[in-house]
């Protein structure tokens, strides 16, 4: 039981630095209808950021986490100002090309300013580990599970309760409708590339505390998509959904099931995509997308 | 109040809809803009509030004003900052919303929060029923409530114009009859100014002071309303009826058409 309760817990810390990345997913595919081919590069970025911001520069891990969401601020509104506004209006594909093209440059400024070598931070997190009974959770855990509860409620309520968060719901349904209301575009595009850059960027350095930052953290985009296929690819509460049962299935399934293979492991890395068949096969819109309304 | 001033329009630069369009909105005024299918009049609409540029559309030349300023190369959202809003063709609800988040995104550009509330109880007040359905997705609603929410989520913006596309398209002659009652309720409470696409001539000069009958880009006919609809040519041509007062059936009125064209 204590296993089971001690896999449960960090596969929970994992589901939710998931949720968030899959959050910037979301709400980009939302938007533009296209697919953020480099979500997973910029959560590498977000690894080496951290590596950077805890080691060299020996920052306390809260700066380093708000210097990581300026940078995060930043990165969106140089995207969204040199590659989405000229794109506006333009089918999806042009997007989700123009995404392939930053995750390139992204790996490229990897490999430039870290070499692209693997570089692990896990010891310069707080040490606070959490002991619930025989159960003790890593400090990388305690942390990530801190941080993505809070930005996950931050975004829930912007989404759900303010004016903007609005604007960006209407214009996800139509956006010729909410620019004919006055509502920006290019505001609405800024934010949302503000936020997929911030929650990428944190995630990356919330995972590199758990992985170390390398180059094939990227693969994480990929399971982006399996959560968000999952979840529904239009639901943000989908994606948190999402997010939190393959994090935790993915731990259950390294705890439980990777002994038994013999190889001796492996089967949790496949894992969120056997799910992703799975769901695509008996439930195409996920477990929360929107259905298409259709009056009879 | 609005003046379009001899307008060409090309999308993707080739395809040339708009042959030199000229028209006037005045203050307070109804006017009516109607025709047949692919006459140009949601062009006409689209030029004006802005949303060509976003469909790759272009004002080739010629310009359009509002309240003498030239908005001909503003952006939609600027444009719709000037107090035009447009109430699309076909009920462009934001589905999954709720009724009342629709009609607060019509508001967003406001920031006076006491005039918003005011304006979304006179919404109500002008369609009692959506006010039942304020919590209810919008897109189980009716066509015809749907078109009422579409007209009172422009009407949140507090307009000075309305550009209304095509409000009956689809609509039981009941639900017709009462969107235009309204929007006529509308025009006179509120001062507003309207400029109305439409199909359904019958409706739409019923309660317009002026027309302007658009055929092929291009403007053949304008006039009082009520000359307008007197008109022998207006009334075989797009209300179906022949000089006798009689139907006419359909092959005669083709015969007639085929003998007797405004252009070429």
């Amino acid at each position: 039981m204590t296993f089971f309760l001690q896999l449960f817990i960090t596969g929970l810390a994992l589901g939710m630095m998931y949720a968030l990345i899959a959050i910037g997913f979301v709400i980009i595919f939302k938007c533009s209808q296209a697919f953020n081919i480099a979500s997973g590069q910029i959560v590498m970025l977000g690894a080496y950021l951290g590596y950077t911001f805890l080691m060299p520069l020996a920052l306390p891990v809260w700066a380093a986490i708000l210097i990581a969401i300026a940078v995060g601020v930043m990165m969106g509104l140089v995207i969204e100002r040199l590659t989405i506004r000229p794109l506006l209006g333009q089918p999806p594909l042009p997007i989700v090309l123009m995404t392939i093209a930053l995750a390139g440059v992204i790996d490229g400024v990897a490999i430039l300013g870290w070499g692209g070598e693997y570089q692990a931070y896990h010891d310069r997190l707080p040490a606070i580990t959490l002991h619930l009974g025989a159960v003790s959770v890593p400090p990388s855990s305690v942390l990530a599970l801190i941080v993505s509860v809070v930005l996950v409620a931050i975004l829930m309520f912007v989404f759900r309760f303010t004016k903007i968060g609005l604007a960006m719901r209407a214009t996800a349904e139509d956006e010729q409708v909410t620019r004919s209301l006055g509502i920006r575009a290019t505001t609405v595009y800024a934010l949302v590339w503000v936020i997929a850059c911030v929650v990428g960027i944190v995630g990356g350095i919330l995972l590199g505390g758990v992985s170390g930052a390398s180059p094939p953290l990227s693969d994480i985009g990929l399971k982006a998509l399996a959560v968000v296929i999952l979840g529904g690819l239009d639901s943000i509460e989908g994606a948190i959904v999402g997010g939190v049962i393959l994090g935790i299935l993915e731990n259950l399934a390294a705890g439980y099931l990777d002994p038994l293979m013999p190889s001796g492991g492996g089967l949790a890395n496949v894992f969120p995509f056997i799910i992703m068949l799975i769901v695509l096969i008996f439930k195409p819109h996920g477990l929360f997308g929107l259905k298409r309304i259709e009056r009879v | 109040m609005l003046r379009v001033n001899n307008i060409e329009v090309s999308y993707l630069n080739v395809i040339r809809v708009l042959h030199g369009i000229s028209l006037e909105v005045g203050d307070g005024q109804i006017v009516a803009l109607i025709g047949a299918n692919g006459g140009g009049k949601t062009t006409t609409l689209k030029s004006i509030s802005g949303l060509l540029k976003v469909e790759q559309g272009q004002i080739r030349s010629g310009d359009i004003s509002f309240n003498d300023k030239r908005i001909d190369h503003l952006g939609p959202e600027d444009i719709a900052g000037l107090g035009i809003s447009q109430v699309m063709e076909g009920r462009r609800t934001l589905e999954h919303l709720t009724v009342e988040e629709n009609l607060q995104v019509g508001a967003y550009r406001r920031r006076d929060r006491a005039a918003v509330k005011r304006d979304l109880e006179m919404v109500y007040d002008y369609f009692p029923r959506i006010r039942e359905y304020r919590k209810r997705v919008s897109g189980y609603l009716s066509g015809g409530e749907q078109q009422m929410l579409v007209i009172g989520r422009a009407l949140m913006a507090d307009p000075r114009l309305m550009l209304l596309d095509e409000p009956s398209l689809g609509l039981a002659p009941m639900a017709v009859a009462e969107i235009y009652e309204i929007i006529e309720r509308i025009n006179q409470e509120r001062d507003v100014s309207m400029l109305v696409v439409e199909q359904n001539v019958k409706a739409a000069l019923s309660i317009a002071g002026y027309g302007y009958v658009m055929e092929n880009g291009r403007i053949v006919l304008d006039g009082p309303a009520d000359r307008l609809r007197d008109n022998e040519d207006v009334k075989e041509f797009y209300m179906g009826i022949s000089s006798s007062g009689s139907r006419k059936n359909y092959r005669e009125a083709k015969h007639y058409r085929r003998r007797k064209r405004w252009l070429s």
